[in-house]
């Protein structure tokens, strides 16, 4: 029936059960840039008038997930109401609104700090400092928070950046390590293992568990990565300041 | 009044673990909490508790304990060796430790987490709306030897001793999943055939995930090249790049890169993460109209779990037959439990 049920819906998307308590409203299975910029657009549309009975609604790459109270609201008629959302829109031509913080942070890329930078080079046929460039001129959406907390996925890179994971895992970067595969990067707030190739590293920290506001990104907000040199990172990391240099630049 | 549980020795698996953190995905924080919530739900049963507390949770191995207030304890999940002073005492009950007594609890003899809760509760600070210990996101730490945690006072320290027969779930068996987003990346001959397949609880599994090992060819997905990262979800049947599947437990990330197969139901996660190593699991898909009905069955009879604890009348280790006994009734009770 869940097949019948997505009748309502015309693609491009898909409206796909998570879980106990989640619909996920899917607009594409690899990171194309109209469905990131779409599942930005129904996340902002959302958060402001979310269906009747969804407790949460939340971001990732090319989709959007509704969290809901199972015991409280059927799982069906949510499905409907979510449907509603999508209709009338042209998906593929979804603009996200310019952000309103843009934060800037420096990252020492390549050495010790970005051990994967020569494999990304080798990979894309790209030079380390062209691959270095790219990344830093390229105005990066948050586009979701995950894997771990405070952990940012952002992008999109360039068509030339667009890597697949390793297929073994890495079984340790280090906190602040920035990451990339498939045109996005993440920075990671704390020692993780990751299928994505380290190409850089920051002193600002994603994840305060003890500060007033735990994570300081938010989706939505853009980031400048700014390149430093390796002992400026040193210096950075040795500071132990949270912030770690960046800077939120609000726009209005 | 306050109370202290201090910890003589810990083995290498011991945390602080309550419910989690059930709604802080969207700053991509996973529940975390209790391995196998069941055995809190248990545990507050046994106490007389409203709604479960914090525990100290025991992976494979317990540690020794003393309190310096007059506590009762329940021990719930894996079933462990346990000793009050040279007493052996019985699992998946309530006992009161004195002052001057020493709680010895052994390895698990069944299952993998077992679970010590104080009736008063442990006293220490919350973070992020939870006592819990979440390593993989720099939460809390293992316990170690010497520390000592705030206890609330027992309420109750005079009630009796209560023992309840719990839910079976530390033998591995078959599990049931529903589809989940990325199922359809698979091709029917792969979900069928993933049907078939008996697994074995790997000795890679953590509060992270379990691995799941086989003969079999891997499980791919047909797409799997520039896959975009998405939302997971503890219970998610995810294939890694070689195709080897892992059930996702409490403390997954939120969102990952790997094709999921499906998602385990709730009602029958905890039996993955209890199975002990070498374990046997298979995996049964059912609709999601009839895991819903589960669920809902499962959340209700949570409520009514307390009616299940019965005093213990005798000190059980003086009793012989004790054991053949709660076996038989273990079986019946067993059964009403699954529906």
């Amino acid at each position: 029936m869940f097949d019948d049920a997505n009748a309502p819906t015309r693609p491009p998307a898909e409206i796909l059960p998570l879980g106990r308590d989640g619909w996920l409203v899917r607009f594409a299975l690899t990171a194309a840039p109209w469905a990131t910029a779409a599942a930005q657009v129904l996340n902002d549309r959302a958060q402001a008038d979310p269906p009747e009975g969804v407790l949460r609604v939340m971001p990732s790459l090319t989709s959007v997930l509704f969290r809901y109270d199972p015991e409280a609201t059927d799982r069906i008629a949510l499905r409907a109401r979510i449907a509603r959302l999508l209709e009338g829109h042209d998906w593929r031509e979804a603009r996200p609104e310019p952000a309103a913080r843009v934060w800037h942070i420096p990252v020492a890329f390549g050495g010790a700090h970005g051990p994967d930078l020569a494999e990304v080079s080798q990979l894309s046929g790209l030079t380390a400092e062209t691959v270095i460039r790219t990344i830093a001129e390229t105005p990066l959406r948050v586009l979701a928070i995950g894997f771990a907390p405070g952990q940012p996925y952002l992008g999109l890179l360039p068509q030339a950046l667009d890597l697949p994971r390793m297929s073994a895992i890495n079984p340790q970067v280090p906190r602040g390590a920035i990451a990339l595969a498939v045109r996005q990067l993440a920075l990671f707030p704390n020692p993780s293992p990751t299928g994505w190739r380290q190409v850089g590293r920051c002193a600002f920290r994603a994840f305060r568990p003890e500060a007033e506001t735990p994570v300081p990104l938010r989706a939505g907000d853009e980031l400048r990565l700014v390149p430093v040199s390796g002992a400026q990172m040193d210096s950075l990391l040795a500071a132990n300041d949270p912030e770690g240099g960046a800077r939120c630049e609000i726009r209005s | 009044m306050t109370a202290a549980l201090l910890i003589r020795s810990a083995g290498p698996g011991v945390s602080i673990q309550d419910t989690g953190r059930p709604d802080m995905a969207h700053i991509g924080l996973s529940r975390g909490g209790a391995a196998d919530p069941l055995a809190l739900h248990e545990a507050a049963a046994l106490l007389g508790l409203r709604a479960p507390s914090a525990a100290i949770e025991m992976a494979g191995m317990g540690g020794t304990f003393e309190v310096d207030a007059p506590m009762r304890i329940a021990l719930t999940g894996a079933p462990m060796r346990a000793r009050i002073d040279q007493r052996d005492i019985r699992w998946n009950a309530s006992h009161l430790l004195e002052p001057g007594q020493r709680l010895t609890i052994g390895a698990a003899e069944g299952g993998t987490y077992g679970y010590l809760t104080p009736a008063g509760g442990i006293a220490t600070t919350p973070l992020l709306g939870s006592r819990s210990a979440h390593l993989t996101a720099g939460l809390g730490a293992l316990l170690k030897d010497g520390d000592r945690l705030p206890l609330g006072a027992d309420p109750a320290p005079e009630a009796p001793a209560m023992g309840l027969i719990p839910e079976a779930r530390f033998t591995g068996g078959t599990i049931r999943f529903i589809e989940g987003p990325q199922t359809g990346l698979f091709s029917p001959e792969t979900l069928a055939r993933f049907e078939e397949t008996e697994f074995t609880r790997s000795a890679t599994a953590n509060r992270q995930g379990v691995r799941l090992e086989t003969e079999a060819p891997p499980f791919a997905a047909e797409v799997t090249s520039g896959l975009s990262s998405d939302f997971i979800l503890e219970g998610d049947l995810q294939m890694t790049g070689d195709g080897q599947p892992y059930v996702l437990l409490a403390e997954c990330q939120t969102i990952g890169g790997y094709p999921r197969i499906g998602t385990v139901i709730g009602p029958d996660l905890a039996r993955v993460a209890q199975a002990p190593l070498g374990a046997q699991l298979r995996f049964q898909r059912i609709g999601i109209e009839e895991a819903d009905r589960l669920a809902a069955t499962y959340a209700a009879r949570l409520k009514t779990l307390r009616r299940a604890a019965k005093p213990l009348v005798r000190d059980p280790a003086s009793i012989p037959d004790l054991l053949a006994y709660t076996l038989i009734s273990g079986v019946t009770a067993g059964r009403e439990l699954e529906e």
